[in-house]
């Protein structure tokens, strides 16, 4: 699945366009014809290697910079023309959850509530329902920091939609904190989704990307795939993927470079990931290879890929082909 | 010291900072030759644990042998033969990379021609031949972790100790960073590495989960995965909140939790509780496409650890 | 020791050094500025102090008093006054700092009983000063009144062989002019060491800790005097630099006589630079932070330089407890060694009770810097 697909929702009701947009800084092109769209109440994954555009893309969306062409529309408004209206209809965190860690659980909702210019009469309310929701009723008056990660997570969510932006932008939210924080606060990331808030989401972590509807793979500035992660773990990862549990794995690894239909082979602990065109054929085959040099594999079997397999076959064949059309 | 005894002996390891605990009767063992995993999320206590090892922090109580020595009572004793990556990039950004390799060379007395053949070595290895003059500082991330990894080498330590050195590093470079590693472990080199990604404990050949400074279990990762509270299910459905809603509470299902194409949950026996779920889902009107067992990640088990209070 | 481990320190901090444009200027900019500010700035001496003379008598007499003092290079006469209002507006106004006033009766009196007086009026609202005029002007009348003394003894005809008149003359040595400046910039040349030395190693260990190198060299076989020895290396290097330029300014440019051997002055001045650059070094191992250590060493070196070093008050002069806290000030020893070497040409044999308090410093200093060196963060 490649470029400019849209997603299964209805398009009318898209409330994040991404068409044809180019951004350059001098003759460095960040951002290399993407189109994307994102429907209401459904969580998109941006997912890409270091430098590969990912805050570029989401700093123009926000308004922060201007596209070089094509065009960028949040919440129905044109980025480029109206970047001030377009940031009253979004909210946005960042990775390091930038609240103030000398005033308390109030004062910073207060803050971000004057900020965002929330009206007196519905701020109060909205402060209840972000404090409720952080599960934080009670500790009000807390120091923000005295509070622990999770804490610190879900609070932070709550100072970015006191306004109650239609769409949310979320920078690597849930780096540092635990697991079971991790997953509550994903939890009130799909409650706000369902009820029609379009989230998009930038991040690192796979087991992040598998909350998400969809993903966008952003390499070099360009969208190299997206769709929902199970679609791309189907038909993305291009072969299928076996587990080779073996005592040796460096010498079966040098065993298996030319083998016939491995498409790619890497270490994993104490066994190898092989990556080949069919699985049923390789299953017979490559065990008959490795005999014949010596080695005896203890284990093999076909295994689901990861979205982190699919990923790093994805960054390599866009590599891959980069080169050969250069 | 016989081969079979391990290489890293760690008992009831403690330190505290004021009255918090940051590690809380740590125990484990590394064997010689192997990857090993100090696995948690942030505030278990890897950190320290790692600094104990490397003998920049004292414990405030247990022992730790490395390699046969008391590093506990001499940390000097092992620092020759260990080399450590603090998770803070330890390297003076106003000296080139050359510059820097040279200086951990010459701490650990390496004659210059071995020194000059290693780190062309290295840096070839890294892709990072061309940036000998290069300040450390101009460096991009994924590179000053090179560079940190290649200055931790150039003396051919026995024991790597590296502290989060994946953390906030893309999934390509990650994959490019273990592949060293594993050539490290075709060496020789006995690697304890520390990591708040979970999914990375399958890389490595054994592991401890930490939690608030304790040891929730440590064996190797499919040994952990057997270890498993109860059995992980998928339901593949474009509605995960009304599955969620028809599927919470029900017994034996616990752990239930929305993902992207759908839900898992843990059940106590699978064979009884698919037939059951399917039923309620059915009765809640919920279309769904498939119900199937599904290989729980590491962090599934740690959740699930977590949550039934068991430790090894 | 190993040599190796010793040497790559000492060449990586000369590398930060060179390529650090803060502590470069600290160790080349400062010493220059400063020279220049104290060597200038500071002068004990008083010339030309601003006088007025109200002459009430207006007589061969008092004119020839007057010339005195038109004729001393310590006083310049701003005005002549001719009332006694006039007069309190003069030192209001700060025209001058003394009123000579000579009364309407000076040369009766002198003529009847031999015995006159002169009024010196003074603005005493700068106490130091208006003392140390009024001793000039004793002077001066002194002269005058000697003068006036002979003269009179030659008109009486004295038959008898002239009597001269006991006089001590005083021979200064070692400072003839009494150039306050020959004896206060060597002087300086201690301060400026003092306050840069231990300004530059005040912030070496404490930098470290601070940007997350020192974990990684602590976690290396390392021992702590091989850090001490290898960081303070280039520092020396630079502090012989410092003192070079600084010791050159004071002979050819402030002239200050030079009259002692460069080898004595190189060995003082190391001995001492060891024993400031250990103190600084002392301060950023106990003090992790580098704002903490940098200022506590601005602390502990100016304070004690610059008021209890003797280079511009005098120790003796100074209460007895004082006196004896000064023993531990180390820059006095070397203020004195530098004043010796510079004016009375002294050798090592001449100084060894100030080298041997230098000396005893420099091992405390050490020894205690690498004791407290802790490979922990903790």
């Amino acid at each position: 699945m490649n470029g400019a697909g849209p997603t299964p929702q209805a398009a009318k009701s898209d409330q994040v366009i991404a068409d044809d947009l180019v951004k350059r800084f001098g003759d460095f092109v960040a951002v290399d014809h993407v189109s994307f769209r994102i429907a209401r109440g459904e969580i998109m994954g941006f997912l890409g290697p270091n430098g590969a555009g990912k805050s570029t893309i989401i700093r123009t969306l926000c308004g922060l910079l201007r596209p070089s062409s094509g065009r960028a529309i949040v919440g129905g408004i044109d980025v480029a023309r109206d970047p001030e209206a377009v940031r009253q209809r979004i909210g946005y965190m960042s990775q390091k959850f930038s609240l103030y860690r000398d005033l308390t659980v109030e004062e910073n909702l207060r803050f971000f509530g004057g900020i965002y210019n929330v009206p007196r009469i519905e701020l109060r309310e909205r402060m209840r329902f972000a404090i409720d929701m952080a599960g934080l009723a009670g500790r009000e008056q807390a120091l923000v920091g005295t509070l622990a990660g999770g804490w610190l997570q879900r609070l932070a969510l709550g100072c970015a939609v006191l306004h109650r932006p239609p769409i949310l932008f979320l920078d690597e939210p849930t780096s540092g904190v635990e697991p079971a924080s991790r997953r509550r606060f994903w939890d009130l990331i799909h409650s706000l989704a369902s009820e029609g808030v379009t989230v998009l989401v930038s991040t690192h972590y796979m087991e992040e990307a598998e909350y998400c509807h969809h993903i966008a793979l952003i390499n070099h500035g360009r969208l190299i795939a997206t769709g929902s992660p199970a679609e791309l773990k189907r038909t993305a990862i291009g072969g299928d993927l076996l587990l080779l549990e073996c005592d040796a794995p460096g010498a079966t690894l040098e065993a298996l470079q030319d083998a016939p239909d491995v498409r790619d082979c890497s270490v994993f602990g104490d066994a190898l990931h092989v990556l080949v065109g069919n699985a049923e054929k390789s299953l017979t085959e490559l065990p008959e290879l490795l005999a014949a040099k010596g080695l005896r594999p203890r284990h093999v079997a076909q295994i689901p890929p990861t979205l982190e397999d699919v990923f790093v076959q994805l960054i390599a064949a866009d590599g891959a082909a980069q080169r050969a059309a250069a | 010291m016989s081969p079979e005894q391990p290489i890293i002996q760690v008992d009831g390891l403690i330190k505290r900072f004021a009255e918090f605990r940051a590690v809380d009767r740590l125990s484990f063992s590394v064997n010689r030759g192997e990857i090993f995993g100090l696995v948690g999320p942030d505030g278990a206590g890897k950190t320290a644990t790692m600094r104990m090892l490397a003998g920049v922090m004292r414990p405030d109580g247990g022992a730790i042998l490395i390699d046969g020595i008391d590093a506990v009572a001499d940390p000097e004793e092992t620092k020759q033969h260990v080399s450590y990556m603090p998770q803070r990039f330890g390297l003076y950004e106003d000296l080139t990379v050359d510059e820097n390799i040279r200086f951990y060379a010459d701490l650990f007395e390496v004659p210059s021609p071995l020194r000059r053949e290693r780190a062309s070595r290295l840096l070839a290895a890294s892709g990072m031949t061309h940036f000998g003059k290069f300040r450390a500082g101009q460096l991009s991330g994924g590179m000053k972790q090179k560079l940190g990894v290649i200055c931790a080498l150039v003396h051919t330590p026995k024991i790597l100790l590296l502290d989060e050195p994946t953390t906030g590093v893309d999934p390509v470079s990650r994959r490019d960073f273990w592949r060293i590693l594993y050539g490290l472990r075709e060496d020789g080199v006995t690697i304890v590495i520390s990591t708040a990604y979970l999914d990375e404990a399958e890389r490595c050949n054994r592991l401890t989960l930490m939690h608030s400074g304790r040891a929730l279990y440590c064996d190797t990762p499919a040994a952990l995965k057997k270890h498993m509270p109860g059995t992980l299910i998928a339901i593949s459905s474009a509605d995960g909140r009304a599955v969620r809603s028809a599927i919470t509470g029900k017994p034996g299902v616990s752990q239930v939790l929305l993902v992207g194409d759908g839900v898992h949950a843990v059940v106590d026996n699978a064979d009884m509780r698919i037939p059951q779920l399917r039923e309620d889902i059915r009765l809640a009107g919920v279309s769904i496409s498939d119900v199937a067992v599904a290989v729980p990640s590491i962090e599934d088990v740690f959740v699930a650890l977590l949550e039934t209070g068991e430790a090894k | 020791m190993r040599i190796r481990r010793l040497q790559a320190i000492a060449l990586k901090e000369l590398l930060q050094i060179w390529r650090d444009p803060r502590s470069l200027m600290i160790a080349l900019l400062m010493p220059f500025t400063q020279m220049f500010l104290l060597g200038y700035g500071v002068t004990l001496d008083l010339k030309h102090i601003p006088i007025c003379t109200f002459d009430r008598e207006a007589s061969q007499n008092s004119q020839a008093l007057l010339k005195h003092f038109e004729a001393s290079s310590y006083f310049t006469i701003s005005r002549n006054i001719r009332s006694y209002p006039d007069l309190v507006d003069a030192i209001d106004r700060s025209d001058c700092k003394v009123a000579i006033v000579i009364p309407p009766d000076f040369s009766e009196r002198l003529n009847d009983t031999g015995r006159s007086t002169v009024q010196a009026i003074l603005d005493a609202t700068d106490d130091n000063t208006a003392n140390i005029a009024f001793g000039y002007a004793i002077a001066v009348v002194s002269g005058y009144s000697n003068d006036v003394a002979l003269d009179t003894l030659d008109r009486q005809g004295a038959q008898f062989q002239q009597i001269q008149p006991m006089t001590v003359q005083s021979r200064v040595w070692f400072n003839e002019d009494l150039e306050s400046r020959n004896f206060i910039i060597p002087g300086v040349v201690a301060v400026i060491m003092a306050l840069v030395g231990a300004q530059l190693t005040s912030l070496t260990i404490s930098r470290e800790w601070e940007r997350g190198t020192m974990e990684l060299l602590v976690s290396t076989p390392v021992t702590p005097s091989e850090v001490m020895v290898g960081k303070l290396a280039p520092y020396l290097l630079l502090g012989w630099i410092d003192a070079a330029f600084c010791l050159v300014l004071a002979t050819f440019w402030f002239g200050v006589p030079f009259r002692g051997t460069v080898f004595t002055l190189f060995a003082t001045t190391t001995l001492f630079l060891i024993v400031v650059l250990g103190i600084g070094y002392l301060l950023s191992v106990l003090i992790r932070s580098q704002i903490g250590a940098s200022q506590i060493a601005m602390l502990l070196t100016m304070l004690p330089t610059t008021l209890l070093s003797g280079y511009v008050f005098p120790i003796d002069q100074m209460p007895t407890v004082i006196q004896d806290i000064t023993y531990l000030v180390y820059s006095r020893y070397y203020v004195t060694i530098i004043k010796a070497i510079f004016l009375k040409g002294a050798g090592i044999p001449a100084l060894a009770l100030p080298i041997l308090f230098l000396l005893v410093y420099a091992a405390a200093v050490m020894t205690l810097a690498a004791r407290a060196f802790r490979k922990s963060l903790d």
